[in-house]
C-alpha cells in the first residue's frame, strides 16, 4: 500500500446529505457513524442472533426489505416484518421466490433505496444469478446469509458452502463469529458498502443456528439513535437510466455487439468492481479494527478460522493448554476482501497452521494456502462436512495427531 | 509500501487496477501523484504544470458537472470553462455513457462504454476527467493508461481515482479555481502553454481575466 490503513483510526467519512441530529418519523436521531459506533454507550441484552438482526435493522435506516422463508433465516425475516409494521421502513413484502427477492432488491437499490434482505443455503443458491449482477451494477445491497447446508442429504445446520460460492461474485463478504459480531457487522457493513469508492453489495454471513438461534449477550446502543440514510447521489454509476449501463445491461449486453476494444470495457468493468472491493480495506480496517483478529501469533501452532469455527477453535486452544500445548488464533472477519497481508504477517512464525471448517470443501484452507509462503504448513482441517457442529475435541485431536501425541478415539462419543 | 507507479502507458491491453496493486485513495486534504499520497495543493500545482506542458491538453467534463443536478455542478462547469480558456485546453463533454450504434464518432466524443483509444487520433497527451461517475472514470482511466501514452488527471467529486496519474478528491469549484490560480501563477513565472493552436471556441470568455 502507498499508505497504511491504521487500525484504531476510527474515523469513517459518512454521507451528510441529511442533517445529523434530525429525527426520523420514529423519533430516532440520525447520528454520525463515528459517534454511533464508538461513542454511544451500549447496554447488555440477552438475545438470539435473529433478534440481533432485528435490533440492527431497527437502527439501520433501511428503506425496504424483501423476505422469503427458508430456515434458519425465516425468523429474522419475520422480525423485520414486525419492524415494518411498527413503521421503521418504507416497504416490506414477501417475494415470489429467492430469485425474485434478490431481483426485487436490485430494483429498489437501482431506485436509490437502502435495502436489506436475508437468505440461507439452498435459497442463496436459487437466487445466485443476482449476486454478481448486484456487484456489477454497483448496488450496495446488504444480504445477511445465515449459513446452512446446501448438499444432499440436506441439512439445516451450517456447512458454509454457500459462502464459498459467493467468494467470486464481487461482493464484500464478512463472516460473523458471534451475535455481537453480527450486530456490529450489519450496521458497519452498510457504512462501508455505501462509501462512494466502494459501493458494492455486502454479504454479512453467520453460521445458522449456532448464531441465529442461540442466545448471547450483546451490547446494543439505545434504539433512539440510527444511522444516517443512504445517499444515492454518491453512486459511482448513473441511477435508473434505461439507455445507460448498468441498467441497460438488464436488457442489452452492449459489449457483445461491438468490437475488440469494447471487450476492454467488459474486462475493465470487472476490474473496477474488484478494485472497489480492494478499496473497502481501509474503511473496514478502521471500522472493524482490522480484517482479522490475532492472538498469540508468536506460537508455532496456529488455528486460522472464520465464523463459529473460531469459537470452537478457542475452546480447543483452552483444552490443549491444559495439556501444555500452546496454540495461537487468527480470526478472519473479512473474506472479501481477503486479508492477504494480514494473514501472511500473522502466520509468519507458525510451523503448523490448522484451518478447521464446517464444510467438506476446505475452501478457507485453500484461501490461506494461496496467500502464504511455505504453504505445506497448512493443515486443511479438521472438517465435519456440515450437518453438525465442529466439536472442539475434533480440533484438539487433529492438532495432537499432527504433533505425534497420543489421541483417544472419539468414535465412541455419545454411546 | 507499494512500488507500483501510475504512469502514462501504453501499459498493457488490460493494465492492473492500481487499487489491486496496493495504491489506496487519499484522505481529505490529500491527493495522488502517480500513486504517491501528497498534499492536495502540491497535486493541483503539478496538474497545472502538466496541463501547460501538453500539446493537446483536453478536459473531459462528465454528467456530474454538465447537468444541474445540484448547486455545485454549474459552479464547477463555469470554472472549467474558464480553465479551458486560460490554459488553453480543448473541452470534450461526456454528457452520458449511452452506448451508440453502429459506432460513436471518436473525433468528438469519449465514452468509456465505447472506448476508442484513437480519440482525437491519439494526439491528446494530457487529459483531465471532471465529474465523470467514478465507475466509468475508473474504466476510462485504466483503458487510457492501458492503450495510450496520455497523462491522466482526475478531479473527482467523490473520493478520488487511483488509476489516474494525478487525482484530487472532493472537487468543488474552489478547487478548480485553485487550479486556475496555479496556471496563472506559472504563466506569471514565465511558463508558457505548449498547446497547439485550435479553434474549438473563442477565447473571449467574459469572466476570464488573465
Amino acid at each position: 500500500m502507498n499508505k497504511k490503513a491504521a487500525v484504531g483510526n476510527k474515523r469513517i467519512i459518512a454521507s451528510t446529505h441529511v442533517k445529523l441530529g434530525q429525527k426520523n418519523k420514529k423519533g430516532q436521531t440520525y447520528t454520525d457513524p463515528n459517534r454511533f459506533f464508538f461513542e454511544t454507550p451500549g447496554t447488555a441484552n440477552f438475545l438470539t442472533g435473529s433478534e440481533v438482526i432485528r435490533e440492527a435493522i431497527k437502527r439501520a435506516s433501511i428503506d425496504m426489505s424483501v423476505a422469503y422463508p427458508i430456515t434458519p433465516q425465516s425468523e429474522a425475516a419475520a422480525l423485520i416484518g414486525e419492524l415494518y409494521a411498527e413503521g421503521y421502513m418504507g416497504d416490506y413484502f414477501r417475494g415470489e421466490s429467492e430469485f425474485a427477492v434478490m431481483s426485487q432488491c436490485a430494483g429498489a437499490a437501482f431506485g436509490g433505496a437502502r435495502v436489506f434482505t436475508t437468505t440461507a443455503g439452498p435459497g442463496t443458491m436459487r437466487a445466485f444469478e443476482n449476486f454478481p449482477m448486484w456487484a456489477g451494477a454497483r448496488l450496495p445491497i446488504q444480504v445477511c446469509v445465515t449459513c446452512r447446508g446446501i448438499n444432499s442429504p440436506l441439512s439445516i445446520q451450517p456447512d458454509t458452502l454457500e459462502l464459498y460460492f459467493l467468494l467470486e461474485t464481487g461482493m464484500l463478504i464478512w463472516h460473523a463469529e458471534t451475535a455481537q459480531d453480527l450486530f456490529d457487522f450489519i450496521l458497519k457493513g452498510f457504512v462501508v458498502a455505501e462509501q462512494p469508492d466502494v459501493h458494492l453489495p455486502i454479504a454479512v454471513c453467520c453460521d445458522g443456528f449456532f448464531v441465529t438461534h442461540t442466545k448471547d449477550t450483546v451490547m446494543l446502543p439505545p434504539d433512539d439513535v440510527c444511522l444516517p440514510p443512504y445517499d444515492p447521489y454518491k453512486s459511482p454509476v448513473v441511477c435508473m437510466d434505461m439507455e445507460c449501463p448498468p441498467v441497460r445491461t438488464m436488457r442489452d449486453p452492449f459489449v457483445m455487439k461491438s468490437n475488440y476494444i469494447s471487450y476492454a470495457a467488459h474486462a475493465t468493468w470487472q476490474q473496477e468492481m474488484r478494485a472497489a472491493c480492494d478499496r473497502s480495506r481501509k474503511h473496514t480496517i478502521s471500522l472493524l479494527d482490522g480484517l482479522i483478529d490475532a492472538e498469540n501469533t508468536d506460537r508455532e501452532i496456529l488455528i486460522v478460522a472464520s465464523g463459529t469455527a473460531v469459537s470452537q477453535g478457542r475452546e480447543a486452544i483452552r483444552l490443549l493448554e491444559q495439556e501444555g500445548v500452546k496454540v495461537g488464533l487468527v480470526k478472519i472477519k473479512s473474506l472479501r476482501p481477503f486479508p492477504t497481508q494480514e494473514v501472511r504477517e500473522a502466520t509468519k512464525n507458525a510451523k503448523h497452521i490448522f484451518v478447521p471448517e464446517f464444510n467438506m470443501a476446505g475452501w478457507l484452507a485453500r484461501e490461506v494456502q494461496a496467500v502464504i509462503p511455505d504453504n505445506h504448513r497448512v493443515v486443511a482441517g479438521p472438517r465435519v462436512g456440515g450437518g453438525m457442529t465442529l466439536p472442539s475435541e475434533v480440533i484438539v485431536e487433529e492438532i495432537k495427531k499432527r504433533l505425534g501425541m497420543k489421541v483417544a478415539t472419539l468414535a465412541s462419543r455419545g454411546s | 509500501m507499494s512500488e507500483y507507479k501510475v504512469l502514462p502507458g501504453p501499459e498493457a491491453y488490460l493494465p492492473p487496477s492500481a487499487a489491486s496493486m496496493g495504491i489506496t485513495l487519499p484522505d481529505p486534504g490529500e491527493a495522488l501523484i502517480e500513486g504517491r499520497i501528497v498534499p492536495e495543493d502540491e497535486a493541483i500545482e503539478y496538474a497545472a504544470r502538466k496541463l501547460l506542458s501538453a500539446k493537446v491538453p483536453t478536459i473531459f467534463p462528465g454528467p456530474q458537472v454538465l447537468w444541474k443536478w445540484d448547486e455545485m455542478a454549474p459552479k464547477i462547469a463555469k470554472a472549467l470553462r474558464e480553465l479551458a480558456v486560460i490554459l488553453p485546453a480543448r473541452l470534450i463533454p461526456m454528457a452520458d455513457y449511452r452506448p451508440k450504434y453502429p459506432k460513436i464518432d471518436p473525433a468528438v466524443e469519449i465514452n468509456p462504454n465505447h472506448p476508442n483509444l484513437t480519440i482525437w487520433h491519439n494526439k491528446i497527451d494530457v487529459c483531465m476527467f471532471v465529474g465523470v461517475h467514478c465507475h466509468l472514470s475508473g474504466m476510462g482511466l485504466k483503458m487510457i493508461r492501458g492503450g495510450t501514452d496520455c497523462y491522466t488527471i482526475a478531479m473527482c467529486l467523490m473520493a478520488g481515482h487511483e488509476d489516474a496519474c494525478i487525482s484530487v478528491r472532493d472537487t468543488t469549484d474552489e478547487k478548480i479555481r485553485k487550479l486556475i490560480d496555479a496556471v496563472k501563477k506559472l504563466k506569471a513565472q514565465g511558463v508558457k502553454s505548449q498547446a497547439l493552436p485550435f479553434t474549438q471556441f473563442k477565447h473571449d470568455y467574459k469572466s476570464v481575466k488573465e
